[in-house]
């Protein structure tokens, strides 16, 4: 079966979001205007109701395929800051389980009228398949599918940028650790390549960096100091020890003594480098305990920044939603 | 048709002083709505017996038309001290249909539980589709369907009528 490109789909007729699939094909305007949006719904912090009446009436849907604390927290969170009604459906111990088949599932949400479906798969592609055989009128939003993307995740680390660095031109970047298995570093690759950073790095052992990626426009270091020297963004990721096939690395103490994010270690970067972390953190597995709870990592932040960006992905493809049948219907 | 902005803006002044007496409206917060408001509410602030500093209004996200309109542009930043128990002037360069204050309002309240807010508007079009008037209008115009009001600023701030296809 031929494909659509997942990078027109998710665009309407007016260039707008209406799902939000991939980074890869979006532009620099847009990727800015989701940062521009998060940034106004940050400042919704200081009211006393956070709320805002934007999604009323709304039904979200966060479909997860595969466990995640973090994430489907902060997307229930941002789509009830927005006043939509939010449903979490675990498949795994859902109907699937029982049989049913994805389609079928997806059906019979649609049939109970919902706007949007936030999924999370553990394959590669499945949130842009949905996309293809849902309800035209119904906003998907990718959480994160198998090695392929995890869009919302890179959006809010370049909002943690901006808002700690001001800019993204000459910046340097390193990324450390497990990018084999790593969604969310093939997501910031190309949001960091797009907003215009001087360098990105990618820095693990040969067994977890694919030279692949310098195809990508990716610099590869297999040496943590060669990769961390002069940097101003660590972005570390976690071992992903549950997604291992065969022996990729020695041990975990191997790992962290090569790889690992010590005072050490950080020293080699720009003394004011931020470190971030996607989260959830391996304590000394990838990075101390001195550096997690430190002055430069700015950990917590990016939790606080994944509400506001993934409320602003939200109300971006449900206004690119509304848009679009607005067309259609002048169009009838 | 034109407009005369100095007096129009002269009548506010005095209308809100004179207001504000009668109404013992003490240090009330001045809240703008961007953008047009807030070019208005600075040109009026002196008139009103006040220490706070000009708040704004974006209003963006409670707009009333997102399912037929989807988002709009944000204009500004929403900027508002603690409002619980205190006076608001609210102020708008004109006032249509009333949606845009019915947003404000609700956007206001998602803040705290004003002691009361005052609405004062530049131009009243006498067009309103909702319950709501303004206490106090700089000027009353009638215009034909195809007239808009566009204001621009902030300074210099000038107003005129566009005539529209």
């Amino acid at each position: 079966m031929m494909r659509s490109d997942p990078r027109a789909l998710q665009l309407n007729e007016q260039g707008q979001l209406k799902h939000f699939l991939t980074l890869d094909g979006l532009s620099k305007e847009i990727l800015t205007e989701i940062l521009d949006r998060a940034e106004s719904f940050l400042s919704m912090g200081e009211q006393s109701v956070k709320k805002v009446p934007l999604l009323r009436g709304k039904t979200v849907v966060n479909l997860f395929f595969e466990n995640s604390t973090r994430t489907r927290t902060t997307f229930e969170l941002a789509a009830k800051r927005l006043s939509a009604d939010v449903i979490n459906l675990n498949i795994a111990t859902s109907a699937t389980s029982k049989g049913e088949s994805l389609l079928d599932t997806l059906q019979n949400l649609e049939a109970m009228q919902s706007d949007m479906f936030v999924v999370r798969h553990q394959d590669s592609g499945a949130p842009h398949f949905i996309a293809e055989h849902c309800a035209p009128n119904v906003a998907i939003i990718n959480a994160g599918d198998g090695r392929h993307a995890h869009p919302t995740q890179a959006m809010l680390d370049m909002l943690t940028i901006r808002r700690n660095k001001g800019q993204f031109e000459g910046l340097k970047v390193a990324i450390v650790g497990d990018i084999l298995h790593s969604r969310v570093a093939r997501s910031e690759l190309h949001a960091l390549k797009t907003l215009g950073v001087e360098e990105v790095r990618l820095v693990g052992p040969k067994t977890l960096v694919p030279e692949f990626f310098r195809d990508m426009g990716a610099n590869i270091c297999h040496d943590l100091r060669a990769g961390l020297e002069d940097v101003d963004v660590v972005v570390m990721l976690r071992l992903q020890k549950e997604r291992m096939a065969g022996a990729l690395l020695p041990s975990e103490s191997e790992f962290y003594r090569l790889y690992g994010l010590t005072e050490e270690s950080l020293s080699w970067a720009k003394p004011d480098a931020i470190v971030m972390h996607p989260g959830p953190i391996n304590r000394g597995v990838e990075i101390s305990s001195e550096v997690a709870d430190g002055d430069q990592a700015v950990i917590l932040d990016q939790v606080t920044n994944g509400i506001a960006v993934r409320m602003a992905v939200m109300s971006m493809a449900m206004s690119g939603q509304v848009q679009a049948q607005q067309v259609a219907g002048e169009e009838d | 048709m034109t407009l005369d902005l100095d007096k129009a803006l002269a009548s506010m002044k005095q209308q809100l002083s004179d207001y504000c007496q009668q109404q013992h409206i003490d240090n009330p917060i001045v809240v703008g709505i961007h953008s047009g408001g807030v070019w208005v509410a600075n040109e009026i602030l002196e008139a009103v017996p006040t220490k706070e500093e000009l708040a704004t209004l974006d209003i963006t996200f409670y707009r009333d038309d997102f399912t037929r309109a989807g988002l709009h542009p944000k204009v500004g930043q929403t900027n508002l001290p603690a409002i619980e128990d205190r006076h608001v002037i609210l102020v708008d360069d004109v006032l249509m249909s009333g949606r845009t204050i019915r947003a404000a309002m609700n956007e206001i309240f998602d803040f705290g539980r004003p002691a009361s807010i005052t609405l004062a508007i530049l131009f009243d079009l006498n067009s309103h589709e909702l319950p709501i008037r303004a206490d106090i209008v700089g000027e009353h115009l009638s215009l034909s369907e195809k007239q808009r009001i566009k204001l621009s600023g902030p300074a210099p701030l000038a107003v005129s009528v566009m005539e529209t296809d």
